[in-house]
């Protein structure tokens, strides 16, 4: 997995609440076997005026110039700034592939759905829970601000205005930090306790054989 | 002296192998169900590590997702949902699995059908799959969620899955459920008064007279859609009704097993005085048959009631989220619910297409015709054994009489990846569980409700109130 330490970016805001991982990425392409590859049709529905499918080439498409994405002050983002209950709906961990084969490292928003948010860490897809009121100020600073970055330094938890003007403090699990940070995957860990679990394995058969 | 705990807390406690400082803990899992989607990276991570499963002996697997519901002896017609389903076949061929039901299988299905009906969810079980329905299977009494495939592979390897303790929400229907009103229309209720993250951080238990009242059909319906509401599990207490439905099933324990896993289930419950971090009390007698207007599971009303009006909405992000929900489903403010026509009816998915549905359905279609507007009616049932089952009792000649299309079971329209699908602007009455932009195909308009409701809609042409039908 890619390290996240400090990383800094522009910033694209997307300003709908409830954002489901059926739109980040639709069902067509969930066929696909492999984990790379799906930065192309991240959003495909809403990106492009053509309905995308697997194994159709994507440049050439037309694009839906009202989406931000597609504006071209937006190209090059890394950081995704959202509402409320981002990644809600399906488990599909090809959302935040597509996210971050597109080029996202981040993703701000007050809220997020649990299952989508687990996701993100394993892909060194950092997703940042900030106060409403700071996502408010987010996007009213895009608004305005051509070219608007953000650094986000994970070590010390902050993210803070590339001129300096601000900066917003996250709380963030300390595992997931440490996974982060180190570039780790988590089964190597996990696998280090292997003896507990054989421990925890042995006596389950023995209070509950039926579950074996 | 023993603290009071709820459900949540004893499934927690039960499966905990060890927790770091943070509260990060591995949890035990006992039940690992796989399906052909959101399973070959996970297989493709352990081989190119060098890794074995754990034990096999935890993995059902199933092909659901990609799988045609017609024409099965021309087999799977599209060449990427092919691959998908034969690379499933290949990784359990090398790997191994306790039962693995492939394509064309008698007892093949939708995952989360074909778990609870073969007994391989059982109460006090830790079940997960690469799915986000996976929270059906908590009316077992199980703590049951879904998981990204990062996690299946982690579940392989490690039999364990890391993860925190979420909050305890109790979520309480009492009193008798009126005529007409289904599992389908409580939890649909549930989602409308909280909101699509309102269960966010939280396992909800289902509790209350309601509740118990319900067949186990009824409670796996009801747990389904928790995650629609933001909880990744939900759970209902063991009981009778749960200890009924499981005797006798292929993986179910028998004989003294048998007894000592009842006289284990029956502690499944939350202790009286168990603390609840939120509770929320709805009155069953209130609840009326639902009906979805939008592109999100909280937009919902009832049968009698019109499509709300953004005007009278005062937070602007939900507000512009309603104008953009309103003009995707092509509806005008105000519109009574009664007035809107449909063009395709879709009876199935992990939410609604077991046998109690297809009964459901069928006493409210027999004798009658679709409407000449609908173009397409489908009924899907949940695996080859509910198939077997509603043939045995007339059900597909039901059915099939007034216009319907009988299939074979799978996934099929709840999320169309297979050919199973809405056109750009076709509007359906569906009995799965999201009506999100695109779900049924790009640009298809959905409305989700229960069996009857949606059999209703196919012979009338539009929705109407299922507790006046005759």
């Amino acid at each position: 997995m890619e390290k996240f330490t400090v990383h800094k970016g522009l910033v694209v805001p997307l300003d709908r609440a409830n954002v489901d991982t059926d739109a980040i990425i639709p069902k067509q392409f969930l066929k696909s076997i492999k984990r790379s590859g799906f930065g192309p049709n991240l959003f495909d529905a809403w990106r492009y005026l053509d309905v995308g499918e697997p194994g159709k080439p994507n440049e050439g498409r037309p694009l839906n110039p009202d989406f931000v994405l597609n504006k071209p002050q937006f190209r090059g983002a890394s950081i995704l700034l959202a509402r409320e209950n981002f990644g809600c709906g399906s488990s599909r961990e090809h959302a935040p592939w597509a996210l971050a084969d597109y080029g996202f490292r981040a993703v701000i928003a007050p809220s997020y759905a649990d299952i989508f948010f687990n996701n993100c860490f394993q892909n060194g897809l950092l997703p940042i829970v900030l106060k409403a009121s700071e996502v408010d100020r987010l996007f009213n600073d895009v608004a305005v601000n051509l070219g608007f970055q953000l650094v986000i330094d994970l070590g010390e938890q902050t993210a803070a205005y590339a001129d300096g003007s601000a900066t917003f403090k996250f709380d963030v699990d300390g595992f997931r930090k440490y996974c982060l940070l180190n570039g780790l995957d988590d089964i190597g860990l996990t696998l280090r306790h292997a003896d507990k679990i054989k421990a925890f394995e042995d006596k389950r058969k023995l209070e509950q054989p039926w579950l074996f | 002296m023993t603290m009071m705990q709820t459900l949540y807390d004893k499934l927690w406690q039960n499966h905990a192998v060890y927790t770091e400082d943070d509260g990060m803990t591995a949890l035990y899992i006992d039940r690992h169900l796989v399906h052909e989607v959101t399973s070959p990276q996970a297989f493709e991570g352990l081989k190119l590590a060098g890794r074995k499963p754990w034990r096999i002996g935890s993995i059902v697997a199933t092909a659901d997702h990609n799988t045609p519901t017609d024409h099965w002896e021309e087999g799977i017609k599209d060449p990427i949902s092919r691959i998908q389903v034969e690379t499933l076949d290949a990784n359990i061929k090398a790997v191994g699995a306790k039962a693995y039901f492939p394509f064309k299988d008698l007892r093949q299905g939708i995952v989360h059908v074909i778990g609870p009906e073969n007994g391989a969810t059982l109460p006090g079980m830790t079940v997960v799959c690469g799915d986000s329905h996976t929270s059906t299977h908590g009316a077992f009494g199980c703590l049951a969620f879904g998981i990204g495939t990062s996690e299946v592979e982690h579940v392989m390897a490690t039999q364990t899955l890391l993860a925190k303790k979420m909050k305890n929400m109790l979520v309480s229907v009492d009193g008798p459920i009126p005529a007409g009103v289904t599992a389908k229309d409580i939890t649909l209720a549930v989602i409308g008064r909280i909101g699509t993250a309102g269960g966010t951080g939280y396992t909800i238990e289902f509790g209350g007279s309601a509740i118990r009242a319900l067949s186990m059909e009824g409670r796996m319906t009801l747990c389904n859609m928790a995650i629609e509401a933001g909880a990744r599990a939900g759970m209902v207490a063991v009981d009778q009704t749960t200890i009924d439905y499981l005797k006798g099933r292929p993986f179910a324990p028998s004989g003294e097993a048998w007894d000592r896993a009842v006289a284990y289930w029956r502690t499944l419950t939350s202790d009286p005085g168990a603390k609840f971090d939120r509770t929320v009390t709805i009155d069953a007698a209130s609840i009326r048959p639902q009906v979805t207007w939008g592109t999100s599971p909280e937009m919902v009303v009832t049968i009698d009631d019109r499509v709300p009006d953004p005007d009278k909405e005062k937070d602007a992000t939900k507000r512009d989220g309603m104008e953009r929900a309103l003009e995707y489903m092509g509806l005008e403010p105000n519109m009574p619910i009664t007035e809107i026509r449909i063009d395709k009816v879709f009876i199935g998915s992990c939410t609604n297409s077991r046998i109690e549905d297809l009964r459901a359905a069928a006493v409210v279609v027999r004798g009658k015709r679709i409407a000449k507007s609908v173009k397409l009616a489908l009924v899907v049932p949940g695996s080859g054994l509910i198939k077997v089952q509603a043939e045995k009792e007339g059900l597909d000649r039901i059915f099939t009489d007034a216009g319907f299309e009988w299939r074979e079971p799978g996934c099929s329209m709840c999320l169309a990846m297979n050919a199973d699908r809405l056109e750009p602007g076709e509007r359906c009455a569906s009995t799965s569980n999201r009506n999100f932009e695109g779900r049924q195909g790009a640009g298809g308009r959905t409305h989700l409700v229960s069996p009857a409701m949606a059999a209703a809609a196919a012979i009338a042409g539009h929705f109407v109130d299922v507790r006046q039908w005759r």
